[in-house]
């Protein structure tokens, strides 16, 4: 992740926002570029937005804060991302969640955990039912999942944490 | 470049010509599901191993003298459908009568299986039977895709192609038709005879609300403004539907083609694909078909040399269910917060930034090219007459066999569950399925022969919806399926209506009472006359529909209400807080395994003597259970 502000991002950010122009039409596009290049939406950068595109800063909050793909607070080096779509949750999605936030650490309401290595969050559908349960992890779905499966996927990932 | 009709069809000889030459073909599945139970190592691996044979595995449509007879395709394609039996590999011989439009499938297809499926199969021309789909009650195998029951009762229209051709190929699609309806518009049709072909269909949106979709065309069209649009829904946001996944995935031409019939016949000339977030391999294909479709001049100024030009953009979600409804996808496509608004006006009249719009479905587009390259009776022969032609349906859940399929209308729920799922899974008893996503509702054994069409199921409280259809068996709480809709509209509601914004939280509210073993029969009442207020008071379907799921639960399945609320008991043993445990001393060893996992210390002791539960500080989260290795600890509802 760079840091805010950096010249380099910046250029890119301006970048999207020359190829999109500089209306409303390009405020979605635009804050996907600005979640893909720092894995959330600094508040820095959002002002910044909105001057670029002539929004005042509470349209873009307003979008930003409307849709769950947004995230307003510095995610994990990796995301967890468990399906709690129909077929997933009478399948034992539940299950799988409680095992994911025990095994990574996280206590009630919390989302990230404190070293800032892992997010869990869930997601409605991800149209991958016949696969229900389903976990995507840093963009990788898993699928058939089971409390136990899914702690040797993540004994992996904290492998390469260590 | 095809600028000519002629020239599209030159090119379309060509592809079947090249397609006939090659001695087999194999499709890998590259549809979500597969490619995450492995099919992208299973693809390059058959690659691989076909190259190192000396046999040419590319397919080139530009040439005719590109590929020899001995020529092998390896192609991945789109998805199958068969996702309960992935990754699927299907091998097609273009040379044997047997085949025609069928082919050999392997199941379950791991990277160790394709050495014995190369020797075996495409060398010595035998049939591997252990990769064979085998019958879990009868045990019979099926070589041929067509022949297996799942396959069997289906109609496949808007899927046709799926499995079938590789998306990423335009010659592919061309092969198979691609891009004559337009052609066949253009050339013999005005505009308004494309509007009453599809009023002669009689097709309705598959969407969910049901709307004919000539009508929605017809008004656009009357509109004099000269800048339309016509946008594509591809915000697939029901819980338990993945069909428009699947077509945009895997026949990306279809939907291009239906979205330029479409802006022809409303006089547009400029469409939008609002594709969901969660949907990157869906977007990546759709990007390279318009790309290949724009090289080729079939986007752009002037198809095929007429006065009718067209482009395409894609616009990708940023994750909000309500975006699913036509008012609030175009203010999201405009860059705003994704709330309905009211009508009229209508998109039709007054649209994407003001304009005249046409929005349609992913699977509505995908059937406007058979029906207008096939005439509507073709279309007309299959369905019933209210809803005519076919639908697709995501067979999830409890279900012995997941996945995508597509019937004509009308058939019953049960040939849906029995015949082509095959069952429940596991052997278990069916108990309800849950049909149409959160808007949805909740069906019983009793509406098993109920016919799957618009009509019939609104007459019983639920809608076809997108068309997921989630299958359920005994073990499973309906109180507590209402409460995960519930809670699922609860948090998708958009909050602009407070009957929507404020309704759905009480409703969840008192649901999770329920739930949580603490309800009494005035809830009941109270549900029941909020459900009525959510529905009245609330702009879009999103509140419209949101009371659907404990409406219908309540109606088919008071007695689980009852037992919750009255006797604080969960009769399917779902509800952790209406559990308890107790040690049953005889079988106790007194080894104090469950007194350590207890997070709540609830479990106390003697070493070698029977632990005992203490009923006050139990948490019910069924932890000693899995701890204790003599069964010693029972569960009661």
């Amino acid at each position: 992740m760079p840091p805010i502000g950096e010249t380099s991002e910046l250029e890119r950010i301006n970048q999207v926002i020359a190829e999109y122009g500089n209306n409303q039409s390009a405020l979605i596009p635009v804050l996907q570029q600005v979640q893909e290049v720092y894995h959330y939406l600094p508040e820095e950068i959002l002002t910044y937005v909105a001057t670029a595109l002539n929004l005042s800063p509470a349209t873009v909050y307003g979008v930003a804060t409307f849709y769950a793909q947004f995230s307003l607070e510095a995610k994990g080096k990796h995301v967890v991302r468990v399906c709690d779509g129909t077929a997933c949750h009478v399948r034992g999605s539940t299950p799988v969640l409680n095992a994911i936030r025990k095994k990574v650490g996280l206590t009630a309401g919390m989302k990230t955990t404190g070293d800032r290595q892992f997010t869990v969050e869930t997601v409605s559908c991800l149209g991958a039912c016949g696969l229900a349960p389903a976990v995507v992890i840093d963009d990788r779905i898993y699928g058939q999942m089971t409390p136990e499966a899914v702690s040797i996927v993540l004994d992996e990932l904290m492998k390469e944490v260590d | 470049m095809i600028t000519t009709v002629q020239e599209l069809n030159n090119r379309a000889d060509l592809a079947r010509k090249v397609l006939n030459q090659v001695r087999l073909r194999i499709l890998v599945c590259a549809g979500t599901g597969c490619l995450a139970n492995g099919s992208l190592e299973v693809y390059e691996l058959l690659r691989d191993t076909v190259a190192a044979l000396n046999e040419n595995v590319e397919v080139v449509f530009d040439h005719e003298d590109s590929c020899q007879k001995t020529a092998i395709a390896v192609k991945h394609s789109g998805c199958h459908g068969f996702c309960e039996m992935g990754p699927l590999v299907r091998i097609e011989d273009p040379n044997s009568e047997r085949h025609a439009g069928d082919g050999i499938l392997y199941c379950k297809v791991r990277p160790e299986d394709v050495a014995e499926i190369v020797e075996r199969t495409l060398q010595k021309g035998e049939v591997v039977d252990r990769l064979l789909y085998k019958h879990p009650v009868t045990g019979e195998t099926y070589t041929y895709q067509g022949e297996i029951p799942f396959y069997a009762k289906q109609t496949r229209l808007s899927l046709a192609n799926l499995g079938h051709i590789d998306p990423d190929d335009l010659g592919e699609y061309l092969a198979q038709d691609g891009y004559q309806a337009i052609a066949k518009a253009l050339t013999d049709m005005t505009p308004a005879d494309v509007i009453n072909e599809m009023d002669a269909s009689g097709l309705r949106g598959r969407g969910g609300a049901g709307f004919p979709t000539s009508r929605k065309w017809a008004a656009a069209a009357q509109e004099s403004d000269p800048v339309k649009y016509v946008v594509c829904n591809g915000d697939e946001g029901d819980p338990g539907a993945f069909m428009d996944r699947s077509v945009m995935e895997g026949d990306p031409h279809r939907v291009i083609e239906g979205m330029m019939l479409a802006g022809y016949a409303i006089g547009a000339s400029e469409g939008y694909i609002y594709v969901r977030a969660e949907y990157p391999l869906a977007v990546k294909r759709l990007r390279q078909a318009i790309k290949l479709a724009k090289d080729e001049g079939l986007l752009g100024n002037n198809i095929f040399g007429s006065s009718f030009s067209f482009e395409i953009h894609i616009k990708e979600g940023a994750g909000a269910f309500v975006c699913g409804e036509e008012s609030a996808l175009i203010a999201s496509i405009e860059g705003e917060r994704g709330m309905p608004r009211p009508k009229p006006p209508f998109p039709a009249q007054k649209g994407l930034w003001g304009k005249p719009t046409v929005i349609n479905n992913v699977e509505t587009l995908a059937a406007v090219p058979y029906i207008i390259l096939r005439g509507a009776d073709e279309f007309r022969k299959y369905g019933v007459p209210n809803s005519p032609g076919t639908k697709t349906f995501a067979l999830t859940g409890e279900v012995a066999n997941t996945g995508l399929i597509e019937v004509p209308m009308g058939l019953t729920l049960r040939e849906v569950v029995y015949e082509i799922g095959g069952g429940v899974r596991g052997g278990r008893e069916f108990k309800a399925v849950q049909i149409g996503g959160p808007s949805g509702g909740c069906l019983t054994k009793d509406h098993l022969d109920i016919p799957l069409d618009f009509d019939s199921l609104r007459s019983v409280g639920a809608m076809i919806g997108s068309g997921g259809l989630v299958v359920m068996h005994e073990g499973t709480c309906m109180v507590e399926v209402a409460r995960y809709f519930m809670n699922f509209t609860q948090n998708e509601s958009c909050g602009k209506c407070v009957t929507c914004r404020e309704g759905t939280r009480r409703m969840l509210e008192l649901e999770q009472k329920i739930v949580d073993g603490e309800g009494s029969l005035s809830d009941l009442e109270l549900l029941e006359e909020l459900a009525v207020v959510v529905q009245d008071g609330s702009l879009c379907g999103l509140g419209k529909t949101a009371p659907n799921p404990i409406l219908t639960t309540m109606k088919y399945f008071r007695d689980e209400y009852l037992a919750h609320v009255e006797d604080h008991r969960c009769p399917a043993h779902v509800c952790q807080a209406m559990k308890s445990y107790f040690i049953i001393a005889e079988k106790c060893k007194g080894c104090s395994r469950c007194a350590r996992v207890c997070p709540a210390n609830a479990i106390s002791g003697k070493v070698k003597e029977p632990y005992v539960i203490d009923q006050e500080t139990c948490l019910r989260c069924g932890a000693c259970v899995a701890a204790c290795k003599f069964q010693a600890i029972e569960e009661v509802a």
